[in-house]
Formats: structure tokens, sequence, C-alpha cells
């Protein structure tokens, strides 16, 4: 599925500042019988987010109205455990399209960027500050700016760079993906396929 | 470059390069691609929005488990969410030309117990599918993880996905494993020494003796959880136990294509002098039956000890405490003695027939205690079949337990069984995550024994106790 472009997004951002945060919490498997991608958004965090009487628990954060925004801040090891791109297509269909941690478990940090999530890795250190600053402030921005590959508290002006790959930067930047990339291969493809031992 | 050491993983990855892609991942082929009710529907969507046909549908292979009922399986299934998943398995595979085990066929069951057990599963392939414990067949020399339905919709159109080529890391355990330690306890052992994130980033190659005298389905108890502390995967070089496990199932090679795929088999393990970025030494000894105490998989200590105080515990002491308090457990108590209310065997971690051998070897002669209730999920109707075979049925059965029908039941708890609010289980699965096992639910895992004795007397109990008497 192609997605939105990115390049440089500018918001406020949610803070949860909670480590292993797994895609069991992201997006509990009984809300994964759907056959479409549509409406994941409303059981993001939803064990979290909501009482057993569907009635919104007050102190968990996506229900504090004064953090919203586009960016998702979370501690360290985000994304652990079941492979389920559902857990992005939540995040996604919430209104994020950007996630910043310490860390993030692999297979997360692929679906996300697939799906058009972009997954910023920052220094511990950087990522307190992050934390520190909204808590302060919760209207405080970030800005990041994909070309650039930076991320800036854009209250003190504090920066730090971070990693991408090239193609994948090159894909998010202009909305393409992986399966285009793929089709236009399939006769290489073939012939490797027919080359192979078992 | 060909002289080279290199380790398994290496020979493995490096066989299966379409294209590289500078400053990006390798266009990566993929031999054998399994699919399930659950993630890929969406993925067939894509496929159909896009126009695309599947390109070698002789690749895929599709059962049905995640949500399948595990008792009156031969009913129409009753959630409607469900059974639409169910169905459009069933038609996209038809549509297709993909092989199906649906529910009701005698192959079905989880579907990384049906690939080995039917020999899909062969050393130095490489084999995704949309989930995570795909890591599981691993334990033959396979190159084999979890991918996201983007990547399941890659497959189907072009047997290949995108994938960055992992770091290598190897954890050899050697020495002799004491009493009751079975392969679950090692790999919860290595888990809670390394962490539940400990290895992500890294491909992880098992070694030592305690693996090389391991059986084929204890290895894949292993390699199952690899995820489980991050890894994108493990595996384990082939030897003949391998090969003897592999030769005469329906989809092995045969005759003259045994004995070209054997010779090739042969020369799948880490050269002599080959280097990895991370390795890990662990002594057999040392471990003990574990069980976990908290909300993942790396909080597991000995059976015998106490809850670790927060203080001794890498990491946030916020999320410690969040974690114990969810759990309704305390710093430095005993995990010995807490009472238990369900008690569930099976799943793709240990769902195989040895895993009922062991749970039987401590129910004999014993009776089901009365407050619990117990779920006994086959891992296919091939385990089931054996179950029966072999007289274990008898023997649950007098004890006073029921075996279901196969299927992930209460591993993930999206069908009807679920561990209710509040409630402990000790589970033989993989992940004790908040409410994995059902919205509330509490999750300790542990080994098919550690399992039995918890059946059988209520209670957290050292299965080293039972086993003695
Ligand atoms: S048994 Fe559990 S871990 Fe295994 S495939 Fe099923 S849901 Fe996944």
């Amino acid at each position: 599925m192609a997605y939105d472009k990115f390049t440089v997004l500018q918001s406020t951002a949610v803070p949860l500042p909670i480590e292993n945060v797994d895609t069991d919490q992201i997006i509990p498997a009984r809300f994964l019988k759907a056959t479409e991608r549509k409406g994941f958004g409303d059981n993001l965090f939803r064990d979290w987010r909501y009482n057993n009487d569907d009635s919104p628990k007050q102190d968990f954060v996506l229900n504090n109205s004064i953090y919203t925004g586009k960016i998702l801040v979370a501690g360290k090891n985000f994304g652990s455990g079941s492979s389920r791109e559902h857990a992005a297509w939540a995040i996604y269909d919430y209104g994020f399209r950007c996630v910043v941690s310490s860390f993030f478990a692999d297979i997360f940090k692929g679906n996300a960027l697939n799906i058009g999530i972009l997954p910023v890795t920052v220094s511990p250190a950087f990522l307190d500050k992050i934390f520190t600053a909204i808590e302060a402030n919760s209207n405080a921005s970030l800005t990041v700016d994909l070309p650039a590959q930076t991320i800036t508290i854009d209250a003190s002006g504090e920066q730090e760079s971070f990693d991408i790959n090239g193609y994948k930067k090159h894909n998010m930047l202009n909305g393409f993906d992986d399966i285009d990339y793929l089709q236009a291969m399939r006769e290489e493809i073939r012939n490797f396929s027919g080359a192979r031992l078992i | 470059m060909s002289n080279a050491v290199s380790t398994l993983f290496d020979k493995v990855w490096d066989a299966h390069v379409v294209r590289k892609i500078e400053d990006g991942p390798d266009v990566f082929f993929i031999d054998r691609h399994f699919i399930h009710e659950v993630t890929s529907p969406v993925a067939f969507l894509g496929l159909e929005s896009r126009n695309l046909s599947v390109l070698f549908p002789e690749h895929t292979f599709a059962t049905a488990d995640h949500n399948t009922p595990t008792i009156n399986q031969h009913l129409p299934v009753e959630d409607p969410l469900s059974s639409k998943q169910l169905k459009a398995l069933e038609s996209n595979s038809a549509k297709y030309g993909i092989s199906h085990w649906g529910l009701g066929n005698p192959k079905n069951g989880i579907v990384h117990v049906v690939g080995p057990e039917n020999g899909i599963t062969l050393p130095g392939m490489t084999i995704v599918c949309g989930d995570s414990h795909t890591s599981t067949h691993g334990a033959f020399g396979a190159i084999a993880f979890g991918i996201g339905t983007s990547e399941v919709e890659m497959v189907l159109s072009s047997q290949c996905i995108m994938q960055p080529k992992a770091k290598k890391m190897r954890i050899n355990v050697n020495g002799q494993l004491s009493k009751a330690v079975t392969p679950k306890d090692v790999i919860l052992y290595i888990i809670a020494q390394i962490s539940a994130s400990g290895a992500t980033g890294y491909f992880v190659e098992y070694a030592g003796d305690v693996f090389e005298n391991m059986s084929m389905e204890g290895r894949m108890t292993v390699c199952n959880m690899s995820i489980e502390m991050g890894a994108r995967g493990g595996m384990i070089a082939p030897d003949d136990t391998t090969f003897n496990y592999i030769k005469g199932r329906e989809k092995a090679p045969k005759g003259e294509a045994w004995d070209k795929a054997l010779a090739y088999w042969k020369t799948l393990k880490t050269d002599e002098g080959a280097t990895f970025d991370l390795e890990y030494h662990f002594n057999a000894a040392d471990i003990e039956p574990m069980i976990t105490y908290g909300t993942n998989p790396g909080m597991g200590i000995g059976i015998s000890k106490s809850i670790p105080k927060a203080a001794d515990v890498e990491g946030g002491a916020s999320t410690y405490a969040k974690s114990l308090s969810y759990m309704g457990f305390g710093e430095d108590e005993p995990m010995i003695g807490k009472k238990v209310d369900y008690v569930f065997i099976g799943s793709c971690t240990n769902g195989r027939i040895e895993d009922f051998r062991a749970f039987a070897s401590i129910i004999k002669g014993r009776k089901k205690a009365d407050h619990i209730t117990a779920w006994i999920v086959p891992g296919s109707h091939i385990v089931e079949a054996q179950i029966k075979e072999e007289g274990i049925l008898d023997i649950l059965t007098e004890a006073g337990f029921l075996l279901r029908q196969p299927g992930c039941s209460a591993c993930l708890a999206m069908n009807d069984d679920k561990i209710p609010a509040g409630k402990y289980a000790v589970s033989t699965s993989n992940r004790n995550f908040e409410g994995r096992q059902g919205p509330g639910s509490r999750t300790l895992l542990a080994s098919p024994l550690v399992a039995a004795a918890a059946a059988v007397t209520g209670y957290v109990t050292d299965p080293r106790e039972l086993l003695e008497a």
C-alpha cells in the first residue's frame, strides 16, 4: 500500500515513558480479526486506554487532552513481541507519523517503515531531554527533518541526528514502497529461482 | 572471498541474495512461505488492488490456526469475524492455487508445528511467515523469521523481501543439563540472562553440546523463543539428528534428490575460526527449571528462587513496579507455593509429542487439582493422533484432564480460550505480556514439567519433587 510522503514534520508529541512496550499492548490480539486495514486506531493501546466497560482510563496519556500531535515518544525497546503489522497500522490510523524511542524492536521498525511511519532512534540522554521538555510544556514541539536526518526540540534548539538507510529514506521521501521495487525485478527473480537447488 | 571462513548464517543468507542494494537492504529470496488467517487477508487485498499475481504459489502453504476453536471443530465457527478470516484464507488460497490445510483437514495445526512435521521445513532454506515465532524453523539450520503483512504481500507477489543482513551472535551452552531441566528451561534461562531486548538486531546461532544432544523437538522449542530476546531468528547447524528427523517425511526430498540435498546440508555449519559480532557462553549446570514472574519473557528465574528486587534489575524501576503490580507479586517473594488457576499446555513452543510425554510423566497416577482449569491443546492433528496412539490420552483422562483439538488457543487468546482477568496461568507458550492470554490475565511461562506439577498440585511446584516420587 503506497503511503503519504514524509519530508519534514513539525508537531507536538505524545509522551509514553514506558519501556518494552510490546505489540500486544499496542493492539491486543482480539482486535486482529479484521480482513481489511480499517479502524485500528480506535483500538490503539486498547487495554491501557479503556476500562472493561469501555470508559476511558483517565490516567492514560491518550486520554489526556493536553497531549496531542503526530509524534509518539516512547521508552526503550518499543514494539517488541508479535510481528503483527496491525500495531503499526493502529499507530498510523490514530494519526501518528513518527515514533521516537531510544531503541526499537526489529520487526516493528521494519513494519513501520513499510507503511510510512518514521521510526527515529535517539540516544537515551536525548530521549530524556524530550520527555523533560514535553513534561515542562505539553505544547513543546519537535521537528523531524528526514532529508537532514535530524530531530530538534524546537524550544531549546537541542538537536540530534538519526540513522536511516539510503534506500528506505528515498522510499519515505517519495512515498514508494518495496512492492513497486520488487515488481520491476520479477524476471531477475525468476532466473534466480530457476538456478536454486531446492 | 570463496575460501574465507564463514558462519552457518552467512552461508544460508548469501545463497539467497538476489540483488544487493547500495546503502539499502538485500533483495532476499524466500524458499518457503507459510500463511495463516490473521496476517494474510490484507496482503491479498493489496495484491488485488495492484492487480498482481502470486509468483510461485507452490512455495506458499496455508494453515488455519490462530483463531480456530479447540473444541467441536466439526461445527461451523461461531465468531463471525473469525469465521470471515478463515473463509478469506480458504478462498484466497483457492484463487491463487496455494495449498490450504484448513479446519478439519487431517494435516491442520499450528503453522510452526505442521511445517516441520510434514517435511516442508528443510535445512539451508529461507522461511518466512507473518508470525514472529517463525524462528522455530531455524532448528533445522534454516534462516526463518517473522514478517509483517506488507512483506507477506511482497513474498506472494515476488517471492522476495527486502532485508538488511542482521548482525551475528552465537550462544554456546555446554555441559550436562540437570534433572527436569528441559529445552524450554534452557531458552528461558538464556533470555533471562540476555534480557528481552538483548539480541535485537542479531541473528543467533545456538551451539555447544547441550544443543547437539537435544532432540529436534527440543531445538524447535529453543529456536522458537529467539524472538523473545529480540533476535531476528535463531538457528542450529543440521546434523544426523536433523537428517533422521526429516527422512521419509511427506514433502522431504526422496531418492536421488535426497542424496544431493544431504550432501549440501552437510556443508551447513559454521567454519572453524569464523567470527561473530557477539558471543555468549553459558554452563548447563547453572540452569534449573525456570518460571517467569513478570510481563516479558526476560523476567524469568529458577523456580526455587525469589522474585528479584527492583534494585537488582537492569532497566527502569517504574516499568518494573508496573509489571509486578500487574502480576500481583512483590519483590523478594518466592515463586514456589503461589496459587495457580489455569494450566495451558500447547502452542508452537511446547505443543509437540515430546511435550505431552513430559506432561504425562508427572500426571501419571495423580489427579488434576480441583481448582485448576487445564487446557491441553496439541499443536496439530498429527500430534493429537500420537497422543492417542501412545496411550497418553488414557493417562490424561484418568487424571481428570480433557484433550482439546489443535490450534494456537490460549497462546494468544484470539479464540474462546481466554484466561479470565486476574487469574494466574502456568503456560507452556512463549509470551507473558499483559493481557496476552486474555484481558487482565497473568501468565507464568514454564516447561511442560512445571506446568504438570502445577496442574496436579494447584500451586507453583518444583517438578523435581514429583519426579523423585
Ligand atoms: S502458538 Fe502462539 S506463538 Fe505459535 S503461531 Fe500460534 S499464536 Fe503464534
